[in-house]
């Protein structure tokens, strides 16, 4: 099974009279006969979709990966709409990577949507943002981990459910230094979306006292990923790849794009564990986890799906929460007031990670801890215990208000 | 650790404090991972049997004449009756899939039990063994209360967050209250007033009017030293007499003593890791807190409120029940 991830206005006002609502009579919904219609709260789903290949076939990602965490949390958002009045539903359309997003999204707000999830380029994306913006839709990123998306490039309406790949590098390298394990080599692909991995990587290196001994690009020359005999070129291949390196404790893989990182564990020259994009991987999600009530999660989706849930999976169950949350906090449809629920400093969600979520007020994205995990079980979970934040310790993981480049507007 | 050598002490203070002994009750403890029960003599303070029951044993209560311990077995979907003289399995419940809490009726017939896989609160008829109602509530059904008068059960929904107020009549929802994020546990005042509502990610115990069906209090807890997110309230005890409530803090690894009339929190008992559920002893002297991860369970003194000891039980203790007798 595979587990990795595919590639300031009033809001004080706004929180008080939500919260003013549940202590006071009217809000309190009632069940019985005089209920009233449905308050409809219409949702979109917009993905730029294409058959991607991956190096082993258990790793392709499956047909409705997001989509179906994005359906589970209607179902479940409308087991709580259904007593207070208050219907979900979701609108998917899908367009070609990197086309134009334009007519897609006319078409979306033309259907009178709240808010759309996004598993976009990040091109996309902040075409979209800022279409929607001119609307007042709200857009939630659930696919893409770019870290520019929430600094120099953020929007304040563009809301991040999904971590960042210095969120993800750092997790894995909190772990790392838990073990000891401080001298890492890297080898790293081609690649743009490999190239930013790598230097989340080595970022994460200089934060929390790892030492990178060695580098190694490993360039696309653009062989295919399935050939029939092709596993008996690997085996020789990779030993010398990684051939020549000094001593180190882990070596570490930053392959998004699928050409070598699945082929690098167990047939590295020095024996030693292999962790980034493959081996011990750090993960929004995993389909593994059982801890912190992720049990009934994992039931409800595996019903729902027939298959595991992935890290896209939860960032769109976790995006449809969220509004499905600020909705019912609200009892409203308005997305000015949903926003401003979403941004006030009382706003969390709670998503199986063991402690509450809430946004990172200067960028809009969601604070969490991060799976550390390989292809069958939980290793850990991140931030690990020791290090420390004057905030929150989520914040420990992924760029901090002070280092941020972002000003939302 | 910090936090064991400050517990340490704790205990070694209240020994030589000469703290009473527990009077003799049979304490039953469901430990979740190695499915089984630990059965301890409160007076001894000493594990006397462990008993295999089925799979991811968790709620677990006694019935009123001291007869039969009611235990959920969540993996086996189902709720497994054991005979408190004999120790045996002597008969199951059609609980529905995955038990997980249940509330047993003042009178002692009836049970009704959260079945968070399904959304569904089942209604089982003690004696026939036979269900007599399935109701609809909020998503992950979890904490079961009812009111002393036996007239309306309260059920909360970690994932709606919500209690939802159900009349044992009709067995239809009267009342949605909002709380805060992963309610877990709903217990109600003796006198029937209130009914007080934990909620695990919020952090919080919302204290709701039953006569009015609105939350009247908000009860938060700030512990020096811990971050706010560790502070996870699950289980909550109320004394008979109405005066004091105890709520367990998960992984604060303490729980919390709240004044029910002023609603502030007068201590902070330290006990063991990630605690879960609280059980009084019938003379309301002693209670009982299970630590999942530090395998034991605590027993504190309601007179002084300190720590008396603890006693390591199974693994990862869950649900605590004490005989009547």
């Amino acid at each position: 099974m595979s587990v990795r991830p595919a590639v300031a206005a009033d809001w004080g006002a706004a929180i008080k009279l939500a919260q003013a609502q549940t202590l006071t009579e009217p809000a309190q919904p009632r069940a019985g006969p005089a209920k009233p219609a449905p308050v409809d709260i219409h949702l979109g789903y917009l993905r730029a979709y294409a058959p991607q290949l991956a190096l082993s076939v258990l790793d392709v990602p499956p047909r409705d990966e997001g989509v179906a965490g994005a359906n589970v949390a209607i179902v479940d958002n409308n087991t709580t709409g259904r007593f207070l009045g208050q219907a979900f539903s979701l609108d998917v359309t899908e367009v070609n990577p990197d086309t134009d997003v334009n007519a897609a999204f006319e078409a979306l707000a033309g259907k009178g949507v709240t808010a759309i999830l996004a598993d976009l380029s990040p091109s996309q994306l902040l075409a979209l943002a800022d279409v929607a913006a001119a609307k007042g839709i709200l857009v939630f990123n659930v696919g893409a981990t770019d870290d520019r998306l929430r600094e120099e490039d953020c929007r304040a309406n563009l809301f991040h459910t999904v971590p960042t790949r210095s969120m993800l590098a750092d997790g894995l390298a909190q772990y790392l230094i838990w073990k000891q394990w401080r001298r890492w080599a890297l080898v790293y692909g081609s690649h743009d979306r490999d190239r930013l991995f790598a230097e989340a990587l080595r970022r994460a290196a200089e934060r929390f006292g790892g030492e990178i001994v060695a580098q190694k690009e490993f360039v696309d020359t653009g062989t295919a990923r399935r050939t029939d005999s092709g596993v008996v070129q690997i085996q020789r291949q990779m030993p010398v790849f990684t051939q020549g390196m000094p001593e180190y404790d882990v070596l570490l893989v930053a392959d998004e794009s699928e050409v070598f990182g699945t082929y690098v564990p167990y047939r590295t020259w020095q024996p030693r564990p292999v962790a980034g994009t493959a081996g011990l991987m750090p993960l929004a999600w995993h389909p593994a986890s059982e801890q912190w009530g992720g049990t009934q999660i994992q039931n409800r989706f595996l019903k729902s799906t027939g298959r595991r849930m992935l890290s896209k999976d939860m960032s769109a169950w976790t995006a449809v929460r969220i509004i499905g949350e600020a909705a019912t906090r609200t009892q409203s449809d308005d997305t000015a007031r949903i926003a401003a629920f979403i941004h006030s400093p009382d706003f969390s969600i709670a998503a199986f990670k063991g402690q509450k979520l809430t946004f990172r007020a200067w960028n809009n994205q969601l604070r969490q801890p991060v799976f550390i995990g390989d292809g069958h079980s939980v290793v850990s979970t991140s931030p690990q215990e020791g290090f420390l934040h004057q905030v929150s310790e989520l914040d420990t993981l992924g760029i901090d208000q002070p280092e941020t480049k972002c000003v939302l507007k | 650790m910090p936090l064991k050598s400050r517990f340490c002490t704790a205990v070694v203070m209240s020994l030589v404090a000469g703290a009473q002994p527990a009077s003799a009750f049979m304490a039953y403890v469901s430990n979740e991972k190695d499915n089984t029960v630990s059965v301890v003599d409160t007076a001894s303070g000493t594990v006397v049997k462990t008993l295999p029951v089925g799979q991811r044993p968790r709620g677990i209560t006694i019935s009123h004449d001291g007869k039969f311990i009611y235990l959920c077995a969540s993996d086996d979907d189902t709720i497994e009756v054991i005979d408190t003289q004999t120790h045996e399995i002597v008969g199951q419940l059609p609980s529905g899939p995955d038990p997980e809490l249940f509330v047993l009726s003042p009178d002692g017939k009836t049970l009704y039990v959260a079945n968070e896989d399904d959304n569904l609160v089942t209604v089982i008829d003690i004696e026939s063994r036979d269900v007599l109602a399935e109701i609809p509530v909020g998503v992950e059904p979890e904490g079961m209360g009812i009111s002393p008068d036996g007239k309306t059960m309260v059920n909360t929904s970690e994932t709606t967050n919500m209690a939802h107020f159900i009349d044992t009549d009709s067995h239809e929802i009267t009342h949605n209250v909002l709380v805060d994020s992963r309610p877990r546990f709903a217990e109600f005042k003796p006198d029937g007033s209130e009914v007080w509502v934990s909620a695990e990610i919020g952090g919080t115990v919302s204290v709701i009017d039953n006569a009015s069906r609105a939350v009247k209090h908000k009860i938060t807890f700030e512990i020096a030293g811990l971050r706010s997110e560790a502070i996870q309230p699950v289980g909550v005890r109320i004394t008979a007499d109405g005066k004091k409530a105890y709520v367990a803090l998960g992984p604060a690894n303490r729980v919390a003593v709240v004044d029910t009339t002023t609603y502030k929190v007068e201590k902070y008992v330290l006990v063991g890791q990630r605690v879960w559920q609280l059980a009084f002893t019938p003379d309301q002297k002693t209670i009982i807190s299970t630590n999942g991860v530090s395998n034991d369970i605590t027993f504190i003194d309601v007179a002084t409120d300190e720590p008396v000891q603890s006693i390591t039980v199974g693994a990862m203790p869950w649900g605590v029940v004490v005989s009547p007798q």
